[in-house]
């Protein structure tokens, strides 16, 4: 039903082959929360993977630290139309810290410091898809951007990229995370442009 | 979960078009289809250019209830590509694409006890864990958008929850909805429905004004904002700067953090 805006002319004649369908690129890095930024200690901080058989896996800081570390160069588009291209980042692939947990569920739940959830399917996390991340353009991860470590699930809308990350509880069934419950896609694909239901 | 109209794509034409302040406008749309919004929400804007370039942004909506007509108030972004479109070019009589109601967090919805309308044959027992809670909302700048929605909703509803708003502006040319937020400031303290208004004037304060010009401080918002004893419900908008400094001295002054929602725009 599209339709032409009268006296809409547009400026980026040059659109990048990297940017999802209504997106736009930023230069800088916005800040989305829904409340204040959580604090949180790195030797507070832990990291632990809850299965339907009760069993945790977790880690300290100085654990995750020991992992092998990942040098990650994404794109990345948040659902409020702006998307950011070549960030780098650190972090510890999922498929390292999925490596010794045994589950027969295909959904996750991520859990954050300060509260947030998101789901996110197990199969979007595996394969070299998706980090738990603490350091951006080689600094640490500033509080305001999910420091002391963030997921990052950079095929999906950045919403689901969970500031302040805690941990992850295998799920037998998709469910809504807090977005996702306030109108959000349950999977938020940004190709087919999965903003909202 | 609440049930809630779904969002979609609409529309819309507009109504009329006219400056808030010298950087920015209040646009009135009519929007066919729309299934009303709360307080709060927001939607996006597609604009499509001759050759079928499209560029889409969000924007708080100013109104709620379940008019099609919904008023937008857009800050010219330097250098934007559709905000200065939106507030220089847009004339009445144009049509635009939008989709929403977006958001269902960021929102308040009047308290169905003590709003003055009664409603017919539905009576709610008092459930001490719903009791109204008063409501702090802090603004900067054109952050003040969603909160005059939520402040025009509570006034309308002639809800009995306190109300108040504290709002940093650059100077007394810079208030978006200054009539509105005077009149709204203007009736009985006791009243449902009623609002306190305090303002902070970063730049420059109306002449005579005793209070100190210059960005909000921690002592500023302590000795202004609703105390965490009185356990307030806090919506604060804003730039990312502002918001980050607001919501962390509202944890440090003793609010908890579920209590405080935020909105944020701009980038670092």
């Amino acid at each position: 039903m599209s339709f032409i805006t009268r006296g809409f002319g547009g400026r980026s004649r040059d659109r990048d082959e990297r940017l999802p369908p209504g997106q736009t690129l930023v230069h800088d890095f916005p800040v989305l929360s829904a409340g204040p930024t959580p604090e949180v200690d790195t030797a507070d901080w832990a990291f632990t993977i809850h299965t339907e058989t009760g069993v945790d896996h977790r880690w300290t800081w100085d654990d995750l630290m020991a992992l092998p570390i990942e040098d990650v160069s994404t794109d990345i588009h948040c659902v409020t139309h702006w998307s950011k291209l070549g960030t780098s980042w650190r972090g510890i692939a999922l498929d390292t810290l999925f490596a010794d947990v045994e589950t027969g569920y295909d959904y996750t739940m991520a859990h954050s410091y300060g509260g947030y959830t998101t789901n996110v399917p197990l199969d979007d996390l595996l394969d070299g898809k998706a980090w738990v991340a603490f350091e951006f353009d080689g600094e640490p991860l500033p509080a305001e951007h999910g420091g002391p470590a963030r997921l990052i699930v950079p095929h999906l809308y950045f919403w689901k990229s969970a500031k302040w990350v805690r941990g992850l509880d295998m799920i037998e069934r998709d469910e809504p995370g807090f977005w996702e419950q306030n109108g959000y896609h349950l999977r938020g694909d940004p190709w087919k442009e999965e903003r909202y239901w | 979960m609440i049930a809630r109209p779904r969002s979609a794509w609409h529309v819309a034409t507009v109504v009329s078009t006219r400056p808030e302040t010298p950087g920015s406008a209040r646009i009135d749309l009519d929007v066919a289809g729309w299934p009303g919004n709360e307080a709060g929400q927001h939607l996006d804007v597609r604009l499509t250019a001759p050759d079928g370039y499209t560029a889409t942004r969000s924007y708080s909506i100013a109104s709620s209830g379940g008019s099609t007509r919904v008023v937008l108030a857009v800050d010219r972004v330097p250098d934007g590509e559709v905000s200065p479109f939106l507030v220089d070019e847009l004339r009445v009589g144009d049509r635009v694409e939008v989709h929403g109601p977006l958001g269902g967090f960021f929102v308040w919805r009047p308290d169905p006890i003590t709003a003055g309308a009664p409603s017919p044959g539905h009576r709610r027992d008092p459930d001490p864990s719903a009791a109204p809670r008063p409501v702090q909302l802090v603004g900067g700048g054109s952050g003040v958008v969603p909160l005059f929605a939520m402040a025009s909703a509570h006034a309308a509803a002639r809800d009995a929850t306190p109300f108040r708003l504290l709002y940093s502006v650059r100077s007394p040319s810079d208030l978006f909805f200054a009539d509105e937020l005077a009149a709204l400031a203007t009736g009985d303290p006791e009243q449902p429905g009623a609002l306190r208004v305090d303002l902070v004037y970063t730049r420059r304060a109306p002449d005579g004004d005793p209070r100190p010009v210059g960005r909000i401080t921690r002592e500023r918002l302590e000795a202004t904002v609703l105390p965490a004893g009185a356990a307030p419900r806090v919506f604060v908008c804003g730039s990312t700067g502002f918001v980050e400094a607001v919501a962390s001295w509202l944890l440090e002054l003793g609010h908890r953090a579920q209590d405080i929602r935020t909105e944020r725009f701009g980038g670092t």
